[in-house]
C-alpha cells in the first residue's frame, strides 16, 4: 500500500524500516520487507534497494551481528534449541546470502545503472567481508579472502548471454588491487573451465567478455609492487600466497592458457596476438607454454599467422626457444600480408633477420626474392621500403651475396629462383638476380622508383630506420605529393585537347564512347 | 764599444725627456739602467719580447703611477667631501666626446631659451654667424673689406699669429722654435711683415685682373647676342608677312601633308607562308617533345650536360655529397628547372634561354589561340574594346585562319540562330551558382550554344585588363566544378563535358598555377572522401564518374609523362588507391575499374612505367569472369577474393547472349547506370568488358614486354588466361582474343642478364697534402683539438692576469707601507726636531737665567 504513494514516500518507507532493524532486533523482520522489494521490476525501485541493503549489512558486517562460520541449515537451527543470538545470527546471515544471491542476479540486470550499483554493492561487501571475516580462520593469521562471494561477481561479469564490456571497464578499476587481481584471475581461470566444460559450444559474448576482463589484467613488474590490497589487513604476512610475484604469475598464466586452451573464434585470435607480445609474453611464468598456442594460430593462414610469427619471434630472441622452422614458416607467408594491417610488423622482423650480420646467404637470399616477388604486386606505399629491406641481402661486401651484382655472369633465359618451393634452401635463389627490383626501376610513383634504384649501387647506403615508411599509408602519400612544391611553373600538356576521351589512339577513346 | 755608443749617446741625452714622451723612437738609455735577459740558445724565428729591460725606468713610471691614483687616494681616506663633475655626461662613457658636446650645447640652449618672464617678449634666442652675435655684426658698420675678410678667414698659420699676437716680443726665440737648415738665417720681425704685406697685395692684383677679364668678356657677349638678336627680330616679321602673302592650301595639298606627317607604318614582318608555318609548328612540336622526354627521365640532361664531377682532393668518395646535388635530381623534373643548372655549361646556358624563351611564345600563343579560337566572330564583341586593341597591334595575325575557329564552327547554323537570342557580354559569374544558371538555364540549351557563353566569357575578361585575371582563373574552377555536376547527373552529361575540356585546355594553358591548384583540389576532395569511407568501413567503393573524369580530365592538362609532377603524380596515387583500395561489388563498378585502368595506361602511355596495381586489377577482372576454380599459379590480392557474392560478376552463362554478342566500346554511361538492364543487354555488357580487360591485358604485354621481370609479372595473368581458354564458352571473339593474348605473352623472349651494379667511378689518388694547423701559441699546448687549445690558452691567460693581478697588490702594498713609513718619519723628525727647539730655548732660558743670577752674585 506504501508504493503506490510514488517513489519519494517508498524511498522514505524503506529508510524507515532499514532504522528499525538496525536499531532494534526485534524488527529484523522488516528485512523481508526491503528484500522484498529488491525483486521488483521497477529500475528506481530497485536502486532504492539495493543502497538500502548496501547500508543494512554494511552496518551488520562492521557490527559482526553475522554467523561467522560454516553456515547450519536454517531449519535445523530454528528448531534447535540454541541461544536467541546465535539463531538471530544464522538466520541473518541466511538473508544476507540471499541478498548477495540477487544482487549477483542483479548482475544481469537489462539496465546499465542497475548492473553498475549492484557491481559496486558486492565489491563494497567483499571489501567488508574480507575485513570481517565470515569463517573461521583455519590457524592464527592465515589469509582469508571471501571467495565465494568474489567468485559470484566474476561469474556474473562473465555472462554468456550479453556484452558486458562496459560493466567490466568499470570492474577493471578494483583490479589495480593485487588481491581482487588474484582472486579474479583464479575466478576467471575457473569459470573458463566450467563453462567450456558444460557448453559444447560456447557462444561468442562469453569469449569476448572473457578476452575484455582478461586482456585488462596486468601483473606489476617488481614484487615490492604488490602493496595495495583492497580488503584491509593489520599486518602482511609472507606466508601468503596472495604477496608473491610468482604465485601471481602462476595464477596468471594458467588463466590465459586455460582460455587459449579452448576453441576460440578467429577475431580473437587476431586481438590476442596483438596484446601478446606487449602484455602476455613478458609476465608469464614459463612463456615458451605458449608455442602451442602460437604453432596453433601460425596454422589458421593470413594476418593471423603473421601475427603468430611475431609472437614466436620474440619467444626465440628473448627466451631461447628452439624453433627450427621458424624462418621456413616465415618464408612461406602468402602475398596477402601485403595488404594487412599488421605488415609493418612483419617487414620489422624481415628487415631484422635479413640485415643480421649471421643470417646465412641461402636465407636472405631466398626471402629477398620472395619479397621481391610480392612486390610485384603490391601498392606504392609499401614499394617505398621494400627495396630497403631487399637491399641488406644483394650487397657485394659480403661474399655469397651476389643478387645485386653478379659480373660475368651466364644470360640465362629463365629465373633460376622457383617461387612455389617451400624450403628456403632449395628455391636456388642465390644463382638469381633481384630482376624484380629492376623492373620496379621504373615504376610510376618516381619515390618507387628512386627506391628501387639502390640495388644499382654498389656502396651500401647508410641503413637509415625504414619504420617511418612502413607505417606510410597511400593517403599519406598522396598528401604528401600535393604538398610538394614544384619549384618552377607547373609544365604543361603541349598538345591541344580534343575533347573527354583524348586522341584516337588512346586507349580510353578505344574502348569507351560517350553515348 | 759599449763604452763607444756611450759616448755617442750623451750628446743627445737632453732631449731624451722630450722624445722619450713622443713615441717609440727611445733613445739609448742609461746602460747602467739596462737589464739584458740573456738568452741561453737561438731559436730561429722566436720573437724575443722581453731581451732588454729597464727596472729603472718601468719602476719609476709604476711609483709615480701609483703617487697619482693610489697614494691620492690613501691621502684622502678620511675625507668625506668629493669633488663631483656635473657636467652632462661627464663620467657616461657610452656616449662619444662629439655627442657629449653636442647634447651640452643643446643643454645649454635650451637653459637660455626657456624664458625668464613670460612677459617679456623681446627676451628672445640670441642669433649668431660664427659664434659671433648677429646683433653684434650689425652693429659693426664698417666690417672689414668683404673681399680681404673670406680671403684671410681661418687661415690661422703659426706665422700669421706670431706676427699678429705678440710674436714680434721675442723674436729671437723664433729661430730656436723652428728647427731646421732654412732657420739658419734669423729674419727680422719687419722683414716678415712686409712680405705678409706684400704677398696679400700681389694677390689683391691678381682678382682684380681677373675681375675685370670677366667683366670684358661679358661685355663681348653681350654686344655680340645684341647682334644676333637684331638679326633674329629682322627675321620673325618677314615670315610672318610671307606667311600673308601665301595662298591657302587647298584640300589635296592638306591631305597630303597630312600624309606625311602621319607616322610611318613600320614595315611588319613578312607573311609567313604555310609551309613555314607547318614548319615552324613541327619544329615548336619537336622542341616540346624534347623537353617532355628530358622531364619524363628526369636525369638525363643533368648527366649529358655535366662534365665529369668536379673531385676535391679531400673527398672521401663515400658518396656523400651536398643536399644541394642530391635535391637536383627531383627539383629537376620540373619544367623549368634548367634556368637554375644555367651554370654547368655554357652550351646548355644558350640552349636554356631559347627554351625559356620559347616557353614564353608558347604561352603567348596559347593565350593567342584563346582569343582567336572565336576569330570568325570577333568582329561582333566590339565592346570589348582590349580585344580589338589587341587585334590592331598584331595585324600580322589577321588573316592567318584561326586554328579553332574551324572546329567551332562546326555547329555555324546554330550558333547564327542563337546569336541573335544571346548577349555578347557577360558578367563573369562570381558563384558557381551563376555560371550554372547561366550555362542551363534553358535545359534544351545546345551544347555548341553553352559553349558559346563561355568562350565569350573569357572574351570579355581579357587577362590584360585590370582584374581580369583573377576572374578568368576562377572561372577554370567553376568549370571544373561544372563539370563535376554534369558527371554526377543522371543521365550524365557527357556531350557536354566533351565540350568543354577545350576552354578548360585553353584556360589551363593561360593560368597553369591556378588551374594546378583548382585540380588538386577536386583531386584532395575525393581523397579524403575516399579516406573516411575507408578509416570507417574498411573499404570504400568505387567514386562516382565525376572522380573518374577529373582524372581523365588532369590527364588531358598535363603532361603525364613527368617524372614528378605536382598534378600528375598525386592523381597516379589516386587510380592506384582506386584500383587497390575499392573492391568490384557491380558490373558498373567493372566498368569504372576498367575505366581506370584505361585511363591510368593512357597516363603512362609514353613514360611506358610499370603499375603493379593495375596488373593485379586486371587479373582479378580476368578471375571473376571465369567460373570459380582457384587454380595453380596466381594469387589474388586485396580487392578481390577467391570466393565470396561477386567472385563470379562476369561469368555469362547464357549461350543465346553469348552467340548474339558483338563486340563494342563500353559507354560511360553504364559506369553509372542506375536504370536496370535487362539480362541480354547485361551479358552483353559483361563480354565487352571482358574483351576490353583482354585488349588491356595485351596492352600490358606490348608496354611491358621489355622489362627484365615481364614473365615473373604475367605469370598470374599467364596462367588464368590458359585455365581460361581451356574450359571456355565464349564467343569465338573473346577466344581469339585471348590465344593472341597468350600468344604474346609467350613471344616476348626471356632474357635474363644477370644484374650488376653500376660501376662506380674509380677512386682518386689521395692527395696528401699536409695537414695545415694554425698554430696559435707555441709550448706543449699544441696538439689537441680546438677548444681544448682554445680553453687551455684561456686558462693560461687566467692565471697569467692572476699573477699579475697578485704582483700589483704586493707591490701596492710595499708602496703603501713605504709612504707610511715616510710619514711615520717625517712625523718623528718633526717631532724630534720640535723637542730639541723646545729644549733649545729651555736651555737657552736658562743659561739666561743662570747667566743673570751670576750676575746677581757677581754683583
Amino acid at each position: 500500500m506504501e508504493r503506490v504513494r510514488g517513489p519519494r514516500s517508498a524511498r522514505r518507507a524503506l529508510g524507515r524500516l532499514l532504522e528499525a532493524v538496525l536499531a532494534s532486533r526485534a524488527e529484523a523482520n522488516a528485512v523481508f520487507d526491503i528484500l522484498a522489494v529488491l525483486q521488483s521490476e521497477d529500475p528506481e525501485e530497485i536502486q532504492d534497494a539495493v543502497r538500502a541493503c548496501s547500508r543494512l549489512f554494511g552496518a551488520l558486517l562492521e557490527r559482526g551481528e553475522l554467523f561467522v562460520g560454516q553456515l547450519p541449515p536454517e531449519e535445523t537451527v530454528m528448531a534447535g534449541s540454541q541461544g536467541a543470538t546465535r539463531k538471530y545470527k544464522v538466520w541473518m546471515r541466511h538473508r544476507y546470502q540471499s541478498c548477495c544471491n540477487r544482487l549477483a542476479e542483479l548482475l544481469a540486470h537489462p539496465s546499465f545503472q542497475v548492473k553498475e550499483l549492484a557491481l559496486s554493492t558486492l565489491m563494497k561487501f567483499v571489501q567488508l567481508e574480507g575485513a570481517h571475516p565470515l569463517e573461521k580462520p583455519k590457524w592464527e593469521g592465515s589469509y582469508l579472502f571471501p571467495r565465494q562471494l568474489f567468485k559470484a561477481v566474476v561469474d556474473g561479469l562473465l555472462s554468456l548471454e550479453e556484452d558486458c564490456s562496459l560493466l567490466l571497464s568499470q570492474f577493471c578499476q578494483y583490479l589495480e588491487h593485487d588481491d581482487v587481481r588474484y582472486h579474479a584471475m583464479q575466478a576467471a581461470a575457473d569459470t573458463v573451465a566450467r563453462v567450456a566444460n558444460a557448453h559444447p559450444e560456447v557462444p561468442l559474448t562469453f569469449w569476448n567478455n572473457v578476452f575484455t576482463l582478461l586482456s585488462a589484467v596486468s601483473l606489476p613488474r617488481q614484487e615490492s609492487d604488490i602493496a595495495n590490497f583492497y580488503v584491509q589487513h593489520a599486518e602482511l604476512s609472507d606466508k601468503w600466497k596472495v604477496t608473491h610475484l610468482k604465485e601471481h604469475r602462476k595464477a596468471f598464466q594458467l588463466m590465459w592458457l586455460g582460455f587459449l586452451k579452448h576453441k576460440l573464434p578467429l577475431s580473437l585470435y587476431k586481438k590476442v596476438l596483438v596484446i601478446m607480445h606487449e602484455s602476455i609474453l613478458p609476465h608469464l611464468a614459463q612463456p615458451s607454454l605458449m608455442i602451442d598456442f602460437l604453432t596453433r594460430a601460425y596454422d589458421i593462414g593470413g594476418a593471423i599467422s603473421l601475427l603468430a610469427l611475431n609472437g614466436l619471434f620474440i619467444l626465440i630472441h628473448e627466451h631461447n626457444l628452439e624453433y627450427p622452422d621458424f624462418y621456413r614458416k616465415l618464408y612461406g607467408l602468402d602475398p596477402s600480408v601485403f595488404h594487412v594491417k599488421y605488415r609493418a610488423r612483419f617487414f620489422h622482423l624481415a628487415d631484422l633477420f635479413l640485415s643480421s650480420p649471421i643470417c646465412p646467404p641461402y636465407l636472405g637470399a631466398a626471402f629477398a626474392k620472395r619479397l621481391a616477388r610480392l612486390a610485384l604486386t603490391a601498392p606504392p606505399e609499401l614499394l617505398m621500403a621494400l627495396p630497403f629491406i631487399c637491399k641488406p641481402a644483394a650487397p657485394t661486401t659480403r661474399p655469397g651475396r651476389v643478387l645485386g651484382h653478379r659480373p660475368r655472369g651466364p644470360e640465362l633465359d629463365a629465373d633460376p629462383y622457383d617461387p612455389d618451393e617451400e624450403d628456403p634452401a632449395q628455391s636456388r635463389a642465390l644463382e638469381s638476380s633481384l630482376w624484380e627490383l629492376q623492373a620496379l626501376q621504373r615504376h610510376y610513383h618516381p619515390e618507387v622508383s628512386k627506391a628501387a634504384s639502390v640495388i644499382n649501387q654498389a656502396l651500401s647506403v647508410p641503413e637509415a630506420s625504414i619504420a617511418p615508411l612502413l607505417e606510410l599509408t597511400a593517403f599519406e602519400i598522396f598528401e604528401r605529393d600535393l604538398k610538394k612544391k614544384g619549384p618552377e611553373a607547373v609544365p604543361l600538356e603541349f598538345i591541344p585537347a580534343q575533347g573527354l576521351l583524348g586522341r584516337r589512339e588512346d586507349l580510353c577513346a578505344q574502348h569507351f564512347t560517350l553515348s | 764599444m759599449g763604452k763607444a755608443r756611450a759616448t755617442g749617446a750623451r750628446p743627445k741625452a737632453p732631449g731624451a725627456p722630450a722624445g722619450a714622451r713622443g713615441g717609440r723612437a727611445r733613445p739609448n738609455p742609461n746602460p747602467f739602467e739596462v737589464k739584458v735577459n740573456r738568452q741561453k740558445f737561438q731559436v730561429l724565428g722566436r720573437k724575443t719580447r722581453h731581451d732588454v729591460g729597464l727596472p729603472g725606468v718601468s719602476r719609476a713610471r709604476a711609483i709615480q703611477k701609483r703617487t697619482q691614483t693610489l697614494l691620492k687616494e690613501y691621502k684622502e681616506r678620511d675625507k668625506s667631501n668629493v669633488f663631483i663633475d656635473k657636467r652632462f655626461g661627464e663620467y657616461n662613457s657610452h656616449i662619444s666626446a662629439e655627442e657629449k658636446m653636442m647634447r651640452r650645447f643643446a643643454l645649454e640652449q635650451q637653459r637660455q631659451h626657456e624664458k625668464r618672464n613670460i612677459y617679456n617678449l623681446n627676451e628672445d634666442e640670441e642669433l649668431t654667424h660664427f659664434g659671433q652675435s648677429l646683433a653684434d655684426i650689425e652693429k659693426l658698420n664698417d666690417i672689414v673689406d668683404s673681399d680681404s675678410d673670406t680671403e684671410e678667414r681661418g687661415v690661422l698659420s703659426a706665422e700669421l699669429t706670431a706676427a699678429h699676437f705678440g710674436g714680434g716680443a721675442f723674436p729671437h726665440e723664433k729661430p730656436s722654435q723652428q728647427p731646421g737648415p732654412e732657420a739658419a738665417r734669423p729674419r727680422s720681425h719687419k722683414e716678415l711683415i712686409e712680405e705678409l704685406i706684400a704677398k696679400s697685395k700681389q694677390e689683391k692684383r691678381e682678382r682684380q685682373a681677373q675681375r675685370e677679364d670677366a667683366l670684358e668678356l661679358t661685355e663681348k657677349l653681350d654686344r655680340d647676342w645684341r647682334e644676333i638678336q637684331s638679326l633674329l627680330s629682322r627675321r620673325a616679321p618677314q615670315a610672318q608677312s610671307r606667311h600673308q602673302e601665301k595662298p591657302q592650301p587647298d584640300a589635296y595639298d592638306r591631305a597630303v601633308r597630312e600624309l606625311g606627317f602621319e607616322m610611318k607604318a613600320q614595315p611588319s614582318d613578312r607573311m609567313k607562308t604555310e609551309e613555314e608555318l607547318a614548319k615552324e609548328e613541327q619544329e615548336r612540336l619537336r622542341r616540346l617533345e624534347a623537353e617532355r622526354v628530358r622531364r619524363m627521365l628526369g636525369t638525363s640532361e643533368d648527366q649529358d650536360s655535366k662534365g665529369p664531377a668536379h673531385v676535391s682532393a679531400d673527398d672521401l668518395n663515400d658518396g656523400f655529397v651536398l643536399d644541394k646535388d642530391d635535391r637536383r635530381l627531383l627539383s629537376y623534373k620540373d619544367g623549368k628547372m634548367n634556368v637554375q643548372e644555367a651554370q654547368s655549361g655554357e652550351a646548355s646556358n644558350g640552349g636554356d634561354e631559347e627554351e625559356e624563351e620559347d616557353e614564353e611564345e608558347e604561352e603567348e600563343e596559347g593565350e593567342e589561340d584563346a582569343e582567336d579560337s572565336g576569330g570568325s566572330d570577333s568582329h561582333s564583341d566590339l565592346e570589348c574594346g582590349v580585344e580589338s586593341e589587341e587585334e590592331s597591334e598584331q595585324p600580322e595575325q589577321e588573316p592567318r585562319p584561326p586554328p579553332r575557329g574551324r572546329s567551332a564552327g562546326r555547329g555555324q547554323d546554330a550558333r547564327d540562330a542563337a546569336r541573335t537570342e544571346l548577349p555578347y557580354t557577360f558578367a563573369l559569374p562570381s558563384p558557381l551558382e551563376d555560371l550554372k544558371s547561366l550555362l542551363a538555364e534553358r535545359p534544351e540549351k545546345p551544347v555548341e550554344e553553352q559553349l558559346l557563353v563561355v568562350e565569350r566569357i573569357q572574351k570579355c575578361h581579357h587577362p590584360l585588363a585590370v582584374g581580369n585575371k583573377a576572374k578568368l582563373e576562377k572561372l577554370f574552377g567553376f568549370l571544373l566544378e561544372y563539370v563535376g555536376e554534369l558527371a554526377t547527373e543522371d543521365p550524365p552529361d557527357l556531350r557536354v563535358i566533351d565540350k568543354l575540356v577545350v576552354p578548360l585546355y585553353n584556360l589551363c594553358q593561360m593560368f597553369p598555377e591556378s588551374a594546378s591548384e583548382s585540380v588538386r583540389f577536386v583531386l584532395r576532395d575525393a581523397m579524403h572522401e575516399m579516406e573516411g569511407t575507408i578509416e570507417a568501413k574498411g573499404r570504400a567503393a568505387f567514386p562516382g564518374l565525376d572522380v573518374l573524369i577529373y582524372l581523365k580530365i588532369a590527364g588531358m592538362l598535363f603532361p603525364t609523362s613527368d617524372l614528378w609532377h605536382p598534378v600528375v603524380t598525386p592523381a597516379l596515387v589516386c587510380l592506384s588507391q582506386l584500383l587497390t583500395k575499392c573492391p568490384v561489388l557491380s558490373l558498373p563498378d567493372v566498368v569504372k575499374g576498367l575505366f581506370v585502368c584505361c585511363v591510368f595506361l593512357d597516363y603512362v602511355s609514353l613514360s611506358q612505367r610499370f603499375i603493379p596495381e593495375l596488373v593485379n586489377f586486371l587479373l582479378g577482372i580476368l578471375y571473376i569472369a571465369t567460373p570459380n576454380q582457384p587454380g595453380p599459379g596466381y594469387t589474388l590480392v586485396h580487392p578481390f577474393r577467391p570466393l565470396g557474392r561477386n567472385s563470379e560478376l562476369l561469368v555469362v552463362s547464357d549461350e543465346g547472349d553469348a552467340a548474339t554478342w558483338r563486340r563494342r566500346s563500353l559507354s560511360l554511361h553504364w559506369a553509372s547506370a542506375r536504370h536496370a538492364q535487362t539480362e541480354t543487354e547485361a551479358n552483353h555488357t559483361r563480354l565487352s568488358c571482358l574483351a576490353v580487360c583482354l585488349a588491356l591485358v595485351k596492352r600490358c604485354v606490348l608496354l611491358y614486354g621489355a622489362l627484365p621481370a615481364f614473365h615473373d609479372i604475367t605469370r598470374p595473368l599467364r596462367a588464368l588466361l590458359a585455365q581460361h581458354l581451356a574450359g571456355s564458352s565464349h564467343p569465338h571473339e573473346l577466344q581469339e582474343l585471348c590465344r593472341s593474348a597468350l600468344a604474346d605473352m609467350e613471344a616476348q623472349e626471356r632474357r635474363y642478364q644477370p644484374l650488376v651494379c653500376e660501376r662506380s667511378k674509380p677512386v682518386p689518388l689521395k692527395l696528401f697534402t699536409p695537414r695545415l694547423v694554425k698554430v696559435l701559441e707555441f709550448g706543449r699546448k699544441q696538439g689537441s683539438t680546438k677548444e681544448e687549445q682554445e680553453r687551455k690558452r684561456l686558462i693560461h691567460k687566467h692565471r697569467r692576469e692572476f699573477k699579475g693581478a697578485v704582483r700589483e697588490i704586493r707591490k701596492d702594498n710595499q708602496f703603501l707601507a713605504r709612504m707610511q713609513l715616510s710619514e711615520i718619519m717625517e712625523r718623528d723628525a718633526e717631532r724630534k726636531r720640535k723637542v730639541k727647539q723646545l729644549f733649545n730655548s729651555l736651555a737657552e732660558q736658562e743659561g739666561e737665567w743662570k747667566a743673570l743670577k751670576r750676575k746677581k752674585f757677581k754683583k
